[in-house]
């Protein structure tokens, strides 16, 4: 295998940042930090209020980081086609609805609290993701 | 109180994407790509997460109820099922068409509104169809 050149110091200060958030919310709040289910809950719930106010964080970050970056912080999202978008996002929001969760509840706070649902998720959508991107470069498609 | 601290968990959260470089399809890509140039970073934002998460929610555990005095949020399932399993399936694959888990799209509608509000209203279709609740 060969290794492309990658970096050690954001990935862990950025992956220690979203820990800090997760672990915020939940040792202030119990809430759990599963974007899609505060996506989900904070669109259509019973009570949509601190999901509305996280999902305004995470947006007013999203203008922070432009500010500072400007589009190289989403550098590949350009070369994405529409049918891809569509695909890839009607995927994502199905998939993450079955299964209760994505990367941020099933990965980050479900294995912070040693959760076997988790786990089990987790080892299912990281393989299927790159069985995906090797199909991909196989068959070229989308 | 609460919305305060959620406001501030989302704030810190965002931050933390874009600096982890988990808000680019390209990394994620390469970080998916065994069998090409592997880029093995975004292993470390998870690494980096689950690190601080975890004395958080273990702290939680062992005081039984949050700071604010609410009880702690529990997921009402526990068995491993096909749903469970199908469901991540299904967003690993989309995970690995486009290179964007949920967060990073809502970032993204910041930085290439386009692209992103395409793949979120999407996901968000997505997302509502699946679930009555």
């Amino acid at each position: 295998m060969e290794l492309a050149p990658f970096s050690l110091i954001e990935p862990l200060a950025g992956g220690a940042l979203i820990g800090l958030a997760a672990g915020l919310l939940r040792l202030g709040t119990g809430h759990i930090a599963g974007i899609s289910g505060i996506l989900r809950l904070g669109v259509r719930g019973p009570d949509r209020g601190w999901q509305m106010a996280f999902l305004g964080g995470l947006l007013l970050a999203g203008l922070v980081a432009a500010a500072q970056a400007g589009p190289r912080l989403a550098a590949g999202l350009e070369k994405a086609s529409i049918p891809a978008l569509i695909l890839g996002g009607l995927l994502v929001g199905i998939g993450t609805g079955l299964g209760n969760g994505c990367t941020s509840g099933h990965g980050i706070c479900g294995l912070a609290r040693l959760s076997k649902r988790s786990l089990a998720a987790v080892a299912v959508f990281m393989a299927l993701a790159f069985l995906t991107v090797l199909v991909r470069r196989m068959g070229g498609w989308l | 109180m609460r919305i305060a601290i959620a406001l501030v968990s989302g704030l810190l959260f965002g931050l933390g994407l874009a600096i982890s470089g988990m808000a680019s399809p390209d990394k994620v890509i390469g970080f998916l790509d065994l069998t090409g140039r592997w880029d093995p970073s975004l292993a470390f934002v998870m690494g980096g997460g689950l690190a601080v998460a975890a004395p958080f929610y273990w702290l939680a555990a062992r005081r039984g109820t949050a700071l604010c005095g609410d009880a702690l949020g529990e997921p009402g399932q526990s068995a491993i099922d096909a749903r469970l399993l199908g469901g991540s399936a299904l967003f690993g694959i989309g995970w690995g068409i486009v290179g964007l888990c949920p967060g990073p799209a809502l970032l993204n509608l910041a930085v290439q509104p386009l692209s992103a509000g395409i793949f979120c209203a999407a996901m968000l279709a997505g997302l509502l169809f699946s679930r009555r609740d």
